[in-house]
């Protein structure tokens, strides 16, 4: 009986089967760009963020620092030579070495002997120097030792005189000078920058589409350009221009373009004989514009990554010219000048070279880490 | 392989000749003369002097002979030190930068890829992010600093060291130190990448399989492994050892090359300078030259031939 009514089921029992869309097929997550996806990827780092505001903040300093006190950057004043850091506010917080004093250690068979020293080391201005004694000493030598403070801010009546980060051996304002240097610095290396990415990237373009005898050409050109070690090449350059910004700038930018040409070049080889640039042709685009509009785009995270490496290179070849006395030629200064100044005087004001130092470290760690989360966000593998 | 050294070293001589001829032009175009203002020469005796140089024939007289006398290995006669031949005064000072530069690659490496191997081995725990750490400061902050900071607290406020000052090994530890924490973090840096790519590599799956412990996979399997293209950085990181040794010698006062064109610039000592260069760009198209062989003997399966490059 159940088996035949199996057979007979009745009609109403059927129903038409909705049919479920196919969700196999679908994209579950929202369609990004590549751009939209480094940028995601960027933002998301928190090292080259904080790389960023770091660097945004130094460069803004370096517009408005010279201006946020009374000093110009060539202002001399030998009265006001060699004064430490003073900061008002701060100057109270010792430890912090903004208190406007310079001290020293000083040893002796006795304290008199060591105070003595100190008296020397410090023009004799007994009345604003405090002795500190740290042993007595048993008459042997350099058994006595004592720590020396010197009010100079005192001493030479100027309590109302703040400079911020002292002065150099000619009285300039350290501050001022310190942010103008780091502006001619960052110029520098973003101009040779920019110079390398266009001149790198127009010729790589070129040699990699043309191809055939042109880019042969090109390429024996660069082979024979990069085998001649880029750092005599800027001495030699060094020696024969003026010292001074667009000097350093040609000679960066002389040896700098050909790694930006090659990179491009092996890109454009790789892209050129894809469909797309096939179908820009077929629809009789110029060649100068599918280099431009086709080609670049699709490179252009390469590009940006590469150029973000040269500022930091440039940074520190700048720094290095200076500081070997062939880059800015005084009275202008550099972070590699400044920092040359700062070591003269390492044993007795380190402040002059502990500030300038500090700066460029910290100007060439933010461009590094930024640099690498740039490559980062420029990779496919990285975005998730 | 033969072939292909052969074809490296005459591409090698044709870039120094380029170099000797540039430089030379370039020298000429100098301002400046090995007469100094403050002699108080009359016109004849001016003349002797430039006659003794040599500075009175033809520019391209001169061009010869300086290319014949390069052959020799004879690179002129100093202006400033009393008719010193330049080469005397390099080669005395090829020793200092040499030690130098060597200690500071084989300290840098070592204790490069020993920081490597750590980060490799805790790869994204404490010991790696220190070692990333130690790495993107080292890679960064160019080594004149470097020197300044040891300078500054070994030297001054502890007194261990002397400031500046060359003879003994003593002397040496703070310049090596330095100069190797540039090819440090290059090498950390490097082995850390290399090590983790290998980890994840099949033969490291087929040795963990078979048992082995993970410090017998990393020394055994992985470390050589890496360590084949750590020699393809080296050249870069000895032309940044070469660059930085050239500060480091001015701020620790070491008699070398660096040092001295350092000093040659000052005075306009234009054969030294010369030589100096060409010192400098023999040393590193030689030192490309060698890794470039190198890498070919190292690692079998790159074959070195004729039309490889």
């Amino acid at each position: 009986m159940d088996q035949k009514n199996v057979n007979n089921l009745p009609k109403e029992l059927f129903k038409p089967l909705v049919r479920k869309e196919d969700t196999s097929e679908k994209i579950s997550r929202p369609s990004r760009t590549f751009g939209q996806n480094a940028r995601r990827t960027l933002f998301k780092n928190i090292p080259a963020m904080i790389s960023l505001v770091v660097l945004i903040l130094i460069i803004i300093m370096s517009i408005i620092g010279p201006f946020m006190n009374k000093y110009g950057s060539n202002d001399q004043n030998l009265d006001h030579a060699k004064m430490p850091p003073r900061v008002p506010g701060l100057e109270k917080v010792s430890w912090l070495g903004f208190d406007g004093t310079l001290s020293d250690e000083l040893t002796g068979a006795t304290v008199e002997q060591a105070t003595q020293k100190a008296y020397m080391r410090f023009n004799n201005e007994e009345d604003y120097i405090d002795i500190k004694v740290i042993s007595d000493g048993d008459g042997s030598p350099n058994s006595a030792e004592i720590k020396a403070t010197y009010h100079i801010y005192k001493a030479k009546g100027l309590e109302d005189t703040y400079y911020w980060l002292g002065t150099d051996q000619l009285g300039r304002d350290q501050w001022t000078r310190l942010w103008e240097g780091t502006r001619v610095s960052l110029i520098i290396a973003f101009v040779a920058a920019l110079l390398d990415l266009v001149i790198g990237v127009a010729y790589g373009g070129i040699s990699g589409y043309y191809g055939g005898r042109v880019d042969n050409v090109m390429q024996r050109i660069i082979e024979i350009l990069s085998g001649i070690p880029s750092l005599v090449v800027i001495l030699l350059m060094m020696l024969i221009l003026k010292p001074g910004m667009t000097s350093i700038i040609i000679a960066l930018v002389i040896t700098g373009w050909t790694g930006m040409a090659r990179i491009v070049r092996g890109e454009v080889l790789k892209l050129k004989s894809q469909e797309f640039v096939l179908a820009a042709k077929t629809l009789g685009t110029s060649d100068g514009k599918i280099i431009r509009k086709h080609l670049i785009p699709n490179i252009s995270g390469i590009i940006i990554v590469n150029t973000m490496f040269t500022i930091p290179s440039a940074v520190f070849f700048e720094a290095f010219l200076s500081f070997i006395g062939l880059g800015i030629a005084p009275p202008k200064a550099s972070l590699g000048s400044l920092i040359d100044i700062g070591f003269d005087n390492m044993q007795i004001y380190p402040y002059m070279l502990v500030f300038p130092a500090a700066l460029l470290s910290i100007i060439m760690i933010a461009f590094n880490i930024l640099g690498d989360g740039l490559r980062d966000a420029f990779d496919p593998k990285m975005h998730k | 392989m033969a072939r292909y050294i052969l074809r490296r070293i005459v591409y090698m001589v044709i870039t120094l000749f380029i170099i000797a001829s540039v430089t030379f032009f370039l020298m000429k175009m100098l301002p400046g003369s090995p007469l100094k203002a403050e002699d108080k020469l009359t016109e004849e005796q001016k003349q002797l002097v430039l006659e003794s140089y040599g500075l009175n024939d033809p520019v391209p007289v001169q061009y010869v002979r300086y290319l014949g006398n390069l052959l020799k290995g004879d690179l002129g006669i100093s202006y400033n030190f009393d008719n010193t031949p330049v080469s005397d005064i390099l080669i005395d000072r090829l020793g200092p930068s040499m030690q130098l530069g060597l200690y500071a690659v084989l300290v840098g490496t070592f204790f490069g890829i020993i920081l490597g191997l750590i980060a490799a081995i805790f790869h994204n725990g404490f010991w790696d992010y220190t070692s990333t750490i130690i790495a993107v400061l080292g890679t960064s902050i160019p080594s004149f600093v470097f020197a300044g900071l040891l300078q500054y607290i070994f030297a001054v406020e502890l007194g261990w060291f002397p400031v500046a000052l060359w003879g003994e090994p003593k002397h040496m530890i703070l310049p090596i130190i330095a100069l190797a924490i540039g090819p440090m973090a290059t090498a950390a840096r490097f082995v850390r990448t290399e090590m983790i790519e290998v980890k994840g590599s099949n033969y490291i799956i087929t040795a963990k399989a078979k048992g082995l412990s993970n410090l017998e996979r990393v020394w055994k399997h992985g470390f050589r492994n890496a360590l084949i293209p750590l020699v393809t950085v080296m050249g870069p990181m000895m032309i940044n050892l070469m660059t930085g040794s050239m500060v480091i010698e001015k701020i620790f006062a070491i008699p070398g090359i660096g040092e001295q064109f350092v000093t040659s610039v000052v005075v306009n000592d234009y054969p030294t300078i010369m030589g100096t260069t060409l010192i400098y760009a023999f040393g590193f198209i030689l030192i490309l030259l060698v890794i470039d062989l190198l890498y070919g003997l190292i690692d079998p399966r790159i074959r070195v031939t004729g039309g490889g490059k």
